[in-house]
C-alpha cells in the first residue's frame, strides 16, 4: 500500500478558487431549483397565499367586531391585524426555510446535494433567500387585504418595517436551522417539528397582548424571545406612535445569539448525521 | 500519469460501526487513476457504507479515505467538483424537468458552456426527446439515463456508481455499459462500481474487490480470481464466496488460525 500523499500533493490538486470558496453562483443555482419547483406547481403557489389570507380575514373580522363593541383604543389601533401580519412574517419565514429544506428530503435529493461542491453555508443561504421569496408570495396579498378592506394603516409602521422584518426573519432562520438540523439527524420522524416549533413560542411572544399580561413567573421567558420585543415595539408605534429603537436593538442582540446558536446546532447535527450514516438513505 | 500523483482512492483501515456492530471493518485498498474497479458483495456486505464514506457522506469510525489525496472527512471540498455519483438511494427531483435538473447540477458543479454541455450529454445518452419532460414522468430506463447524465455532467475524474443497471432491461443495461466504457476510454476517468451483476463487472472492471460482512475477501483481477477458484464465471466465484466455499473460505479459515 502506498503512503498517503504529502501536503504539497494535495495543494497541487487544489480546485479553482471558485470551486472551493464561497460561490454565489451555487447559491443562485439552488434558488433557481426551488423557483422551478414553485413554478411547476400552481397548488404550491396558492397554498403559500391561502393560509395567511384566511388567517388575516379571521383576525380582521374579530378586530372589527371587538372594536365596535369596546372602547379600548388598543383595539382601534389595529394591533390585532398588525400582530397577525408580523406573526405571519415569523411563522411563514421559518416555514419557508424548513419547507424548502424538506423538499430536498422528500425528493431524496439530499445525497446529490451534499456530495456536490455545494457548501452547507451556501445551501443555508439559498434556504434563507427562498424563505423570503415564499413569505412574500404569502404576505403581499394579506397586506393588501388588510390595508384595502380593514383600514390597517401600514404607514404608521413605515420606517420601522425593515427593523421589524429583519428581526423576525433572523428568529425565523434560527428556528429553521435547528429544525432542519434535527431532520438531518433524525430523518422525517422529526418533520413535525418543522411545522410546530414556532407555535411553542406563540403564547410567550405576546403577539396580541403586552408582556405585562403574562404572570410574572412567565415574563422572563417572554423577554428571552426576540419576537417579544418586536411585538412590543409594534404596539408602541400603533398605539402611542412611539418608535422604540431600544426594543428593536435588544431584539437584534438576542437574535444574533439565536442565529449563532442555530448555525452551531445545524453544523453539529449535520456532523452527527454524517457519523450516523443517515444522509444517503434519507427520504420518503 | 505522473508517478507522484496520488491514487484516485486510497482507503486505510477504513471502519464504520453502527451501535457497536461493524458495517465496514478495517478496509485498506487503493484505486489507481484511470482504472475501473468493481465493489462486490451480498446485501449488507458494506458496499454502500464504503461508497458513502468515499463520498464523504458518512464519517468513518476509524481509518481514513483519501480521494485524489484529499481526506474525505476533512478536505472533501477540495475534490468534490472532480467526483460525481449515481445511486439508487438518491433521486433527481421528480417535479423538475430533466433539463432543469441538469441545469441546476451543472451550475452546482461550475460546468462551463452549460447549455451546450446539456445538449451534448442528452444527445449522447439518447435523452434529447425527454429533456423537457418532468423527471418523475420518465420510465425506469429513462430515469437511469437522466441520473447518469447528472453523474456525467461535470465530466468527473472519479465516477462512483451504485448498481447503475439494477432496474434496467438487458438491452438498456447493455447500452449503459457501452456508454460507461466509452466515457472511461475518452476521459481516462476512474470508476468504482458497486454491482450485483457479475457479467457487468467482468465486462467493465480491471479489478474486483469482494466484500463479506464488512471485510475485503478478495482484491484482484476478475480473470485471476476466476482461475484461482477454478470456475468459469465471476458469478460462480461470487456464489462460492457468499456461501463460504472454495479457495476464499480456505483462505479465511487459514487467516483465522493464530
Amino acid at each position: 500500500m502506498n503512503e498517503a500523499p504529502g501536503r504539497h500533493e494535495i495543494e497541487s490538486l487544489r480546485a479553482p478558487s471558485a470551486a472551493i470558496g464561497f460561490s454565489p453562483a451555487r447559491v443562485m443555482a439552488m434558488v433557481e431549483r426551488h423557483l422551478y419547483l414553485l413554478s411547476s406547481s400552481p397548488v404550491r403557489l396558492i397554498d403559500l397565499a391561502y393560509w395567511p389570507t384566511v388567517q388575516l380575514l379571521t383576525w380582521s373580522f374579530l378586530q372589527l367586531y371587538v372594536g365596535r363593541t369596546s372602547q379600548l383604543p388598543v383595539l382601534a389601533a389595529g394591533t390585532l391585524i398588525g400582530g397577525i401580519l408580523l406573526w405571519d412574517v415569523l411563522f411563514r419565514g421559518q416555514l419557508g426555510f424548513s419547507m424548502s429544506f424538506l423538499e430536498e428530503v422528500w425528493s431524496r435529493n439530499l445525497g446529490h446535494l451534499l456530495m456536490s461542491p455545494l457548501r452547507p453555508g451556501e445551501f443555508v443561504l439559498s434556504l434563507m433567500i427562498m424563505s423570503i421569496l415564499r413569505l412574500m408570495i404569502g404576505l403581499v396579498p394579506a397586506v393588501l387585504i388588510a390595508t384595502t378592506f380593514f383600514g390597517f394603516d401600514i404607514a404608521t409602521l413605515s420606517f420601522a418595517i425593515p427593523f421589524l422584518f429583519i428581526n423576525l426573519m433572523l428568529t425565523a432562520w434560527s428556528v429553521g436551522l435547528v429544525t432542519s438540523g434535527l431532520i438531518l439527524r433524525n430523518g422525517l420522524a422529526a418533520e413535525t417539528i418543522a411545522w410546530s416549533a414556532m407555535f411553542a413560542m406563540m403564547p410567550f411572544a405576546c403577539i396580541s397582548y403586552p408582556v405585562t399580561t403574562l404572570p410574572s413567573l412567565l415574563q422572563p421567558i417572554a423577554w428571552a424571545l426576540p419576537p417579544t420585543y418586536v411585538f412590543e415595539a409594534m404596539r408602541a408605534m400603533l398605539i402611542g406612535n412611539t418608535f422604540r429603537l431600544d426594543l428593536l436593538v435588544e431584539s437584534l442582540a438576542l437574535n444574533l445569539l439565536w442565529i449563532g446558536f442555530g448555525s452551531l446546532a445545524f453544523r453539529a447535527l449535520l456532523a452527527s448525521a454524517r457519523r450516523a450514516g443517515s444522509l444517503l438513505s434519507m427520504g420518503e | 500519469m505522473s508517478t507522484s500523483s496520488p491514487p484516485a482512492i486510497l482507503a486505510e483501515n477504513l471502519s464504520k460501526t453502527y451501535d457497536r456492530v461493524p458495517a465496514v471493518d478495517a478496509l485498506s485498498f487503493r484505486v489507481d487513476t484511470g482504472s475501473v474497479v468493481g465493489l462486490l458483495g451480498g446485501n449488507g456486505a458494506g458496499k454502500t457504507t464504503t461508497l458513502a464514506m468515499i463520498m464523504g457522506l458518512t464519517t468513518p469510525s476509524a481509518g481514513s479515505v483519501r480521494v485524489f489525496g484529499a481526506d474525505m472527512a476533512r478536505e472533501r471540498g477540495k475534490v468534490l467538483h472532480r467526483i460525481n455519483f449515481e445511486s439508487p438511494y438518491a433521486d433527481l427531483p421528480h417535479r423538475l424537468t430533466v433539463r432543469q435538473n441538469l441545469c441546476v447540477f451543472g451550475k452546482l458543479y461550475g460546468v462551463p458552456k452549460l447549455k451546450a454541455r446539456i445538449e451534448k450529454i442528452a444527445d449522447a445518452l439518447d435523452l434529447a426527446q425527454f429533456l423537457d419532460r418532468r423527471t418523475g414522468q420518465l420510465s425506469a430506463g429513462q430515469k437511469t439515463r437522466a441520473a447518469l447524465a447528472k453523474a456525467l455532467i461535470n465530466e468527473p475524474d472519479l465516477l462512483l456508481l451504485d448498481e447503475p443497471t439494477a432496474s434496467l432491461d438487458p438491452d438498456t443495461a447493455d447500452w449503459v455499459r457501452s456508454h460507461l466504457e466509452e466515457f472511461r476510454r475518452r476521459r481516462g476517468a476512474t470508476i468504482l462500481l458497486a454491482s450485483h451483476n457479475m457479467g457487468e463487472v467482468e465486462r467493465l472492471c480491471d479489478r474486483v474487490i469482494i466484500m463479506r460482512a464488512g471485510r475485503i475477501v478478495h482484491n484482484e483481477a476478475p480473470d485471476a480470481l476466476i482461475a484461482r477458484y477454478g470456475r468459469e464465471t465471476l458469478e460462480e466465484v461470487f456464489l462460492d464466496v457468499a456461501r463460504g466455499h472454495g479457495v476464499g473460505a480456505r483462505l479465511e479459515k487459514a487467516r483465522a488460525i493464530p
